[in-house]
């Protein structure tokens, strides 16, 4: 082992450049892995108990990143009356409203019911549930982030971007709730009833110095979504094509418009994973030509090796270890970095978008990558390490 | 007395030479435990070669070559690694010292690679008896030649060997360190009952030797 440190801290800029190759590469996989890995588990934690959205015709994927995920602007409005028609139906066994288009601060307000709770199994910590129009429960990052406690006021903006709309300032909600934390999108959201949304909008409607942008609660009692769950799997069949025939509203599946967008989004992480493979790929190449080239100038000390009575075995281990301790230094890099990267976009993503994901997590496919990347250091090694066996002879030092 | 190294009939190729060259026949030798030998001979002689069959460096062609007991040209190449490193201590003609490790190291690795505690206290003995003592912690490419061959010779030494072989130590000594190197593998031949041979073409050093074998130019 001290054979293999010295020669590798004898060639700094070498080993600093294959340690620095090798680390990004599996730092930019590992990034990759736990971002994917959290997205995926978020969505599928958010999305569990629904089994379909119903909406304003539009964007199918729209309609659920924005029902489900509350990630995108939704598709429109329907009217109340049909969507009530449609929520009728026996095979319908829970539909909970949504009715959105404010926010506070960037969080989202959700105008719903309290079964919107039972979805995330969400426990109040303080206070109690919305009993009128205008009081509100606040999601534990929201309590958190906004400092906003029982019994204070705050007022909603118009659109979901922070600072972005017109204040509803003349009908400000007062908090009577905070939430436990759920590990969900609830987490995120501020939540009242449908009504309070209703009544802000019908007051706006009234107001003429509003703002220019559309609303889409002009029209009055109309419903952003219902998040729909079926009271038997056969419903999957019927139900969305009857919505999407016999209504001015579409239905989109969470199930299949996730998966979709994991198609889409893999396109480019297959990519980015490529070229990862790729920067590992060099950095293997570049460990073994720089132990062949070590090769070549040490013959001569590893052939000393055995004539101070080395077995065989410790010349190809001195090789192999230095591959070893490439692999070994270029893994903790990339562990270090890829979770540093994770943690840096969710902090990033998390300012703006108020997801939350992040790089102190551990994801099982991280064992495959330290393994591989150990693997690839190590077959890098195998070459110069036979040729050290083969060539680094006693006999070599007779002749020199 | 015990006979250490014996070679009988040895003939060898240089490693170099191609198959076309003649092989050469290297003299007849008959050492004893705890003699002090020299081979001196001008360059071309064979001493190298010679010294190089009896450490099991060079492979022959004939004839065997027995030290303490056991025919060399009789072993695996690992036997012989293990024999050279806990039998036999070498100072090499070039030193070859790592070049990547300080000369502390170098001793120390040599402690280790049969095996050994690392043995701190006589490493810097030895590098306070050859005057490198404040050489332990430079590398090999910071050190004058002669110091090298002190470091080289203390590495020979570190194992405390039964059978000492030393390829021209003296070459690019002065006289004072050439008289200081030579006394200090004759001390330690003398005090470890260590067998010693000498190859050399420096005349300076022949009084001190027991038994001078003269090799002819070929």
């Amino acid at each position: 082992m001290s054979i293999a440190v010295a020669y590798l801290r004898e060639k700094k800029l070498s080993t600093c450049l294959n340690v620095l190759l090798l680390g990004l590469g599996v730092g930019t996989i590992i990034a990759l892995l736990l971002l994917l890995a959290q997205a995926e588990q978020r969505m599928e934690r958010d999305a569990s108990g629904i089994d379909l959205v119903i909406g304003a015709k539009g964007s199918p994927m729209q309609l659920v990143l924005s029902s489900i995920f509350q990630v995108d602007i939704p598709t429109g409005n329907v009217p109340i009356a049909e969507a009530a028609m449609i929520i009728a139906e026996p095979v319908v066994k829970r539909a909970i409203p949504l009715a959105l288009g404010d926010s506070h601060k960037g969080f989202r307000i959700v105008g719903t019911n309290p079964a919107y709770l039972d979805l995330y199994a969400g426990k109040l910590s303080s206070g109690r549930m919305w009993a009128r129009p205008l009081e509100a429960v606040l999601g534990a990052d929201v309590a958190r982030a906004t400092g906003l406690s029982l019994g204070a006021t705050f007022a909603g903006t118009h659109g979901f971007t922070e600072g972005g709309g017109t204040e509803h300032g003349t009908s400000p909600y007062v908090v009577v709730g905070v939430l436990q934390p759920s590990d969900s999108v609830m987490d995120r959201l501020i939540l009242t009833s449908v009504e309070s949304v209703w009544q802000l909008h019908e007051h706006m409607d009234h107001d003429k110095a509003a703002t220019e942008h559309e609303h889409e609660h002009e029209k009055g009692k109309e419903i952003t979504a219902y998040l729909i769950q079926y009271a038997t799997p056969l419903a999957a069949v019927s139900f969305p094509r009857l919505v999407n025939a016999s209504s001015s509203m579409q239905a989109a599946s969470p199930a299949m418009e996730s998966a979709r967008l994991f198609q889409l989004v893999g396109v480019g992480v297959t990519a980015l994973k490529g070229f990862a493979v790729i920067m590992m790929l060099c950095a293997a190449l570049g460990i073994f030509v720089g132990l062949m080239n070590a090769l070549d100038e040490r013959r001569a000390d590893l052939a000393l090796l055995r004539v101070l009575g080395a077995p065989p075995a410790v010349v190809v281990l001195s090789t192999l270890l230095q591959g070893a301790v490439l692999g070994v230094l270029g893994v903790i890099l990339g562990l270090a970095l890829g979770h540093a990267g994770a943690e840096w976009v969710g902090q990033t993503y998390a300012a703006s978008q108020r997801v939350a994901i992040g790089g102190r997590v551990w994801v099982q496919q991280e064992w495959w990558i330290v393994g591989g990347a150990l693997g690839l250091a190590l077959s890098a090694s195998l070459i110069p390490a036979w040729r050290a066996y083969r060539e680094a002879t006693p006999e070599l030092l007779a002749t020199r | 007395m015990t006979s250490l190294v014996t070679t009988t009939g040895v003939t060898c190729r240089y490693a170099s030479a191609s198959a076309s060259v003649p092989p050469i026949a290297l003299p007849d030798l008959h050492i004893d435990a705890g003699q002090h030998t020299l081979l001196l001979g001008p360059s071309g002689s064979g001493k190298t070669t010679l010294i190089n069959c009896i450490a099991g460096l060079q492979s022959t062609l004939s004839g065997s070559v027995v030290v303490d007991g056991v025919d060399l040209t009789k072993l695996s190449a690992r036997h012989k690694d293990r024999l050279r490193g806990s039998r036999i201590g070498m100072v090499m003609q070039r030193l070859h010292l790592i070049s990547a490790m300080t000369v502390r190291a170098n001793l120390q690795l040599t402690q280790r690679l049969i095996g050994a505690v690392v043995n701190d206290e006589l490493i810097e003995n030895l590098a306070r008896q050859l005057g490198i003592h404040d050489k332990l912690d430079q590398y090999p490419r910071q050190l004058s030649q002669g110091e090298a061959q002190r470091a080289a010779i203390a590495r020979a030494l570190v194992n405390q060997p039964a059978l000492l072989l030393a390829d021209e130590p003296t070459s690019a000594l002065d006289d004072a360190n050439c008289e200081a190197a030579v006394g200090l593998l004759l001390d330690y031949a003398r005090l470890c009952k260590a067998t010693l041979i000498v190859a050399t073409h420096d005349a300076r050093i022949k009084a001190r030797f027991d038994r001078v074998v003269q090799l002819g130019a070929r």
